[in-house]
């Protein structure tokens, strides 16, 4: 017996490609604008949520048959802000450089509509398992397309990746820059998210009709 | 049995149940870390301040590499030779006066009281430096750092940090090629206190004029920029009287 039914593996599968929660869903759009300026970022956001939501499906779908359902969104409100604080009070004990990157992204983990999208449409009916897996998928399908626009953000805006300059020195003009290239600074500011991501959407859509919406 | 989860009653018994679980375990966590993470804390403002010194493992041009959290705490015993507090125009000595909160202090100033200011003074190969601490605010949130000088007040080093700036655009502050640029300008001319501004088209991204007192911005980065300058003005202007007295006995 395979590790994963074909079901199973369709959970993970779906969200990273033809169900992709940023391209297709169009959720979790203002993390994705916010923190692609740097590769390093957006690794780190990536795995943040993950974490969080592959964790916090888990959590949500063991408690979906008590949970109240005129507070339901609260109850997922607190389970992933006391999943995030509890992450991030042990790196700060334990691992303080890591967590000094990541407090930028505490308030946007817990606001990430991806999470509550997800808690909602999925872990409240579903057993914990399948939220597991259902979690870690969309939080890989999230991850590509941050890491995706961050690589071209920060290559194109700064001419380096997590940080090491790969085009050459823009100021003493070595490398690409000898030959005239400049850094597109529209890169780094939070517009030019929106455009990479638009060009994705296109890039999907154009090889898989099927996805197009009816107009 | 199923649960009928739409009673008031059940609602409420709920959230008390949820809220003291998680009040519970959010207490206990932050009481049972809190020990290690003041440690950390107390690393941190150390690495920074001896970085800010010039104290610091950099290997290359681009990354900031503190002095290891195992090293930190002796070699700071042995390079920052005294920790002053200042109050009243009087600078007294003070054990463990990096751990002050400057912010509760300043916003003490702020409001017409009294607050007490913490003042470094580090030697090493015979050179004294001088090195305060800055705080203010940048696009999102807090801004902070420490700037150290040497007796002619000329800027030696300086590292910024902050809480939330925008990753690549205002968070940059803290970046070699940023910070170093303040190294060589002077915090005084001869018509008085010249805090270093961070500003637009000085046409000197290399910043090789270090008479100028001024840096080169940070691309997109405005707010951040200004909040960095209004913070050094600050500090320079609290410091002053301070720094009269270093320039009184050259």
């Amino acid at each position: 017996m395979p590790l994963l039914s074909k079901k199973e593996s369709k959970l993970i599968l779906d969200p990273l490609a033809d169900n992709n929660p940023i391209t297709i869903q169009v959720l979790g759009i203002c993390s994705a604008l916010a923190i692609t300026a740097e590769l390093k970022a957006s690794v780190v956001m990536a795995v943040s949520v993950l974490f969080v939501l592959g964790l916090g499906n888990v959590v949500i779908s063991l408690m979906r048959n008590i949970i109240p359902s005129k507070i339901r969104i609260i109850v997922q409100l607190v389970v992933v802000a006391t999943l995030v604080i509890v992450v991030d009070q042990t790196l700060k004990a334990f691992a303080y450089e890591l967590s000094k990157t990541l407090s930028v992204f505490v308030g946007l983990i817990i606001t990430n509509c991806i999470i509550m999208g997800r808690f909602e449409a999925f872990a409240l009916g579903n057993g914990p398992w399948r939220s597991f897996l259902d979690g870690i998928g969309n939080a890989l399908g999230y991850g590509v397309i941050l890491i995706i626009v961050g690589f071209f953000r920060e290559l194109l805006g700064s001419g380096t990746l997590f940080g090491i300059p790969v085009l050459g020195d823009p100021i003493a003009k070595t490398g690409l820059y000898a030959y005239g290239y400049e850094n597109n600074g529209f890169m780094i500011i939070p517009p030019a998210a929106l455009i990479v991501v638009g060009i994705l959407i296109w890039i999907q859509r154009a090889k898989n009709p099927s996805l197009v919406e009816e107009a | 049995m199923a649960l009928n989860t739409d009673k008031n009653s059940y609602t409420v018994l709920f959230s008390v149940i949820m809220v003291s679980v998680v009040g519970a375990i959010l207490a206990y966590l932050a009481t049972g870390l809190k020990d290690k993470i003041t440690e950390n804390q107390r690393f941190e403002k150390q690495q920074n301040i001896l970085y800010a010194m010039g104290v610091h493992n950099n290997t290359d041009e681009s990354s900031v590499n503190f002095i290891p959290t195992t090293e930190v705490d002796q070699r700071f015993g042995e390079l920052i030779k005294g920790q002053y507090v200042i109050q009243d125009g009087e600078a007294t000595p003070q054990e463990d006066a990096f751990m002050i909160d400057l912010k509760k202090e300043l916003d003490l100033i702020k409001s017409g009281k009294d607050g007490k200011l913490p003042l470094f003074i580090g030697e090493q190969e015979g050179k004294t430096y001088y090195i305060f601490p800055m705080y203010g605010k940048g696009l999102w949130d807090a801004i902070w750092g420490y700037m150290s000088v040497d007796e002619s007040l000329t800027i030696t080093g300086v590292y910024f940090d902050h809480k939330g700036e925008t990753p690549g655009l205002g968070a940059n502050i803290k970046m070699r090629f940023f910070m170093d640029d303040f190294i060589g300008e002077s915090i005084v001319s001869d018509t008085g206190y010249t805090p270093i501004e961070v500003v637009k088209g000085n046409n000197d991204p290399l910043n090789t004029d270090k008479s100028d007192a001024q840096v080169d911005a940070l691309a997109g980065a405005t707010i951040t920029g200004n909040g960095v300058s209004a913070m050094i003005k600050e500090s320079i202007r609290l410091y002053e009287p301070y720094f009269e007295k270093v320039r009184s006995l050259n």
